[in-house]
């Protein structure tokens, strides 16, 4: 039996207005890879993010998630087929509990609805019972449980980081998308965030796909890289070839003969 | 014994108010003046805490809650009028008036649906839109509601809708209580209880996740459209519960006591009560109804202080009386005596 690619993404072009953003973009995700996308300032990576976690719709092309299509579910449902993302700037719940923003997040299967929560039904206390203890299990596992009660605008920037991979990964997805995960961090933090990078992907059963900036990150997560300035792709394949590829030397550091 | 306290301190404390209130108005021991503030309060409180919810939890910018008000006080109203009063236009009541006592809750929830339908409607243009374009949506909506219930003649038209007393009369005919001192005071509980149940609940955690972060609750699974809609829906309903209770306490309607100047009082007992701040909104809503009725011998230059207060709240106290902590947060030693679920 032939199991459909994680995510499967065919002839992506999006317009705006006059301007191409990605034209022809073409990927297939397998289970449990790693892969990583990258190119210069405004090529287009955030706005692929964007398309596949549904927050636009392609002008062309599509997008499968697990063998299912996306088209014109708005993002809580992409985020149902199996889908998670973090972002560029942190987007954290910052009023909101650690706990609760783990909480919240499990909005899409609570299984209970506004009469439940008036009533405070049966269904109503099993499932705020079971998610607020699997939050609490999942915190632990990540040792942010200590800090389950502050709120996120107290912890260091590090742990923002992680606290927000860790809201993502609460949706128990099937790929998990990290936009830039290293941006801000120091050296430290960064050695930091790429061994949870690596320990997630061993430990749970998740796809994940990476933009970023840092090469090193890169050279050291990734399986697969594929370069795009433009929108257009200028190479793909393993990170070694991909680096030394002249394309991209020109794309990142400009053309010597000018 | 302590667990046994915090338990049923806050239902021991509602049930010995209530009683005492309800036994005072019975003996006449407190005069008719003051049972209509202490009624007034019960009102203002379920507006502020229900316009809070949207304005305060969701972070949106509603202004005509007296709208949704209209509807649930003019709805309720020709219903109870029709079903239970002899009146010049709609005849002989349908049903035994002896009946009115029990049917005056679902009178006044008829009322809370019909502004909860009529909140469904604002709620759509709400997916689009936010902040001052949402504004002036509601204020638009709010006009509406006014201008259509002044042109129709059925009801009175500007004129106004009345009957309502007859209903109440004959509440205490059948059984001689002072009947809408308990229902405001029932229906008061009832909505602070239900906004308290819908705010702890992670579905209704919700609200704050679209008011923190549209784009991240969108993301994380929330159904940012549906909430919005649940919560504009109970926002207004309650607006209309209130509304419907307000017709009764004066036992007269008229389009007039429900425009753009009742929504700004409203918008005034939330903003001085903090916002997101249930328990901020219940007491801006008692000090605001005192301070109406302190200053109501200045007349009309009651409505150069009360704004000239605001403007002052504004400079040094932007953030409202409690500013969207609870009272449990300021004094966190209250949580051993009480839990209100």
């Amino acid at each position: 039996m032939t199991t459909a690619p994680i995510l499967e993404i065919r002839n992506l072009t999006q317009h705006f207005g006059g301007l191409t953003a990605i034209s022809d973009f073409n990927i297939k995700l397998k289970n449990n890879q790693m892969a990583g996308l990258i190119g210069p300032n405004g090529a287009g990576k955030t706005t692929i993010f964007n398309l596949v976690s549904g927050f636009y719709q392609p002008s062309q092309g599509e997008i499968f998630i697990n063998g299912k299509p996306t088209a014109g579910l708005k993002p809580h449902k992409v985020t149902a087929l199996g889908v998670a993302r973090t972002f560029q700037n942190i987007r954290l719940w910052n009023q909101m509990t650690v706990l609760d923003n783990i909480k919240v997040a499990q909005h899409g299967k609570l299984g209970y609805g506004f009469f439940d929560a008036l009533m405070r039904t049966k269904v109503y206390r099993e499932t705020e019972d079971r998610i607020n203890h699997e939050a609490y299990e999942l915190l632990k596992v990540f040792e942010l449980d200590k800090f389950a009660d502050d709120f996120p605008t107290n912890l260091p920037y590090g742990l923002q980081r992680k606290l927000e991979i860790v809201r993502a990964l609460s949706e128990k997805p099937s790929l998990l998308l990290l936009d830039e995960p290293a941006a801000g961090l120091n050296t430290v933090d960064m050695h930091e965030l790429i061994r949870l990078i690596r320990w997630i992907h061993d430990s749970f059963d998740v796809t994940i796909w990476i933009i970023e900036h840092h090469m090193d990150v890169m050279m050291e997560l990734c399986d697969e890289l594929k370069v795009i300035d433009f929108g257009h792709t200028i190479a793909e394949g393993p990170a070694l070839e991909v680096q030394k590829n002249p394309a991209v030397i020109t794309a990142y550091l400009g053309d010597e003969n000018i | 014994m302590k667990s046994l306290l915090q338990r049923y301190s806050v239902q021991l404390i509602l049930i010995t108010l209530g009683g005492l209130i309800t036994y005072l108005a019975y003996e006449e021991a407190i005069g008719l003046y003051t049972l209509s503030v202490l009624m007034f309060m019960g009102v203002n409180i379920i507006l502020s805490t229900s316009l809070n919810l949207v304005n305060g939890n969701m972070g949106e910018f509603s202004c005509g809650h007296a709208g949704f008000m209209c509807v649930g006080a003019y709805v309720s109203s020709i219903l109870g009028v029709l079903l239970f009063a002899k009146d010049k236009v709609f005849g002989a009541p349908l049903i035994n008036p002896d009946l009115a006592l029990y049917f005056f809750p679902l009178i006044i929830l008829t009322g809370g649906a019909a502004a909860a339908i009529t909140g469904l409607l604002v709620a759509l243009p709400s997916y689009k839109t936010r902040g001052d374009y949402l504004a002036i949506i509601t204020i638009a909506a709010n006009y509406i509601i006014i201008s259509l219930i002044e042109n129709l003649g059925v009801i009175g038209g500007s004129r106004g809708f009345m009957g309502m007393k007859t209903v109440v009369n004959t509440m205490n005919d059948t059984f001689d209580l002072p009947w809408m001192v308990i229902w405001v005071f029932i229906f008061t509980v009832g909505c602070v209880w239900a906004l308290r149940r819908y705010n702890s609940s992670t579905f209704g955690k919700g609200v704050s996740a679209i008011c923190q972060d549209e784009v991240a609750a969108e993301i994380m699974s929330v159904n940012t459209n549906k909430i919005k809609t649940i919560t504009f829906m109970l926002s207004s309903g309650l607006a209309g519960i209130a509304g419907g209770l307000f017709a009764y306490i004066i036992g007269y309607v008229n389009p007039g006591s429900f425009n753009i100047l009742k929504s700004t009082e409203v918008l005034v007992m939330v903003y001085l009560g903090g916002m997101a701040s249930l328990s901020g909104a219940v007491l801006s809503a008692i000090l605001f109804t005192i301070l109406l009725e302190l200053l109501r011998p200045l007349q009309i230059i009651k409505w150069v202080v009360i704004p000239l207060l605001l403007i002052i709240l504004m400079q040094f106290r932007p953030e409202g009386i409690m500013g969207n902590r609870e009272l449990s947060d300021l004094f966190p030693k209250l949580k051993r005596f009480y839990r209100f679920k």
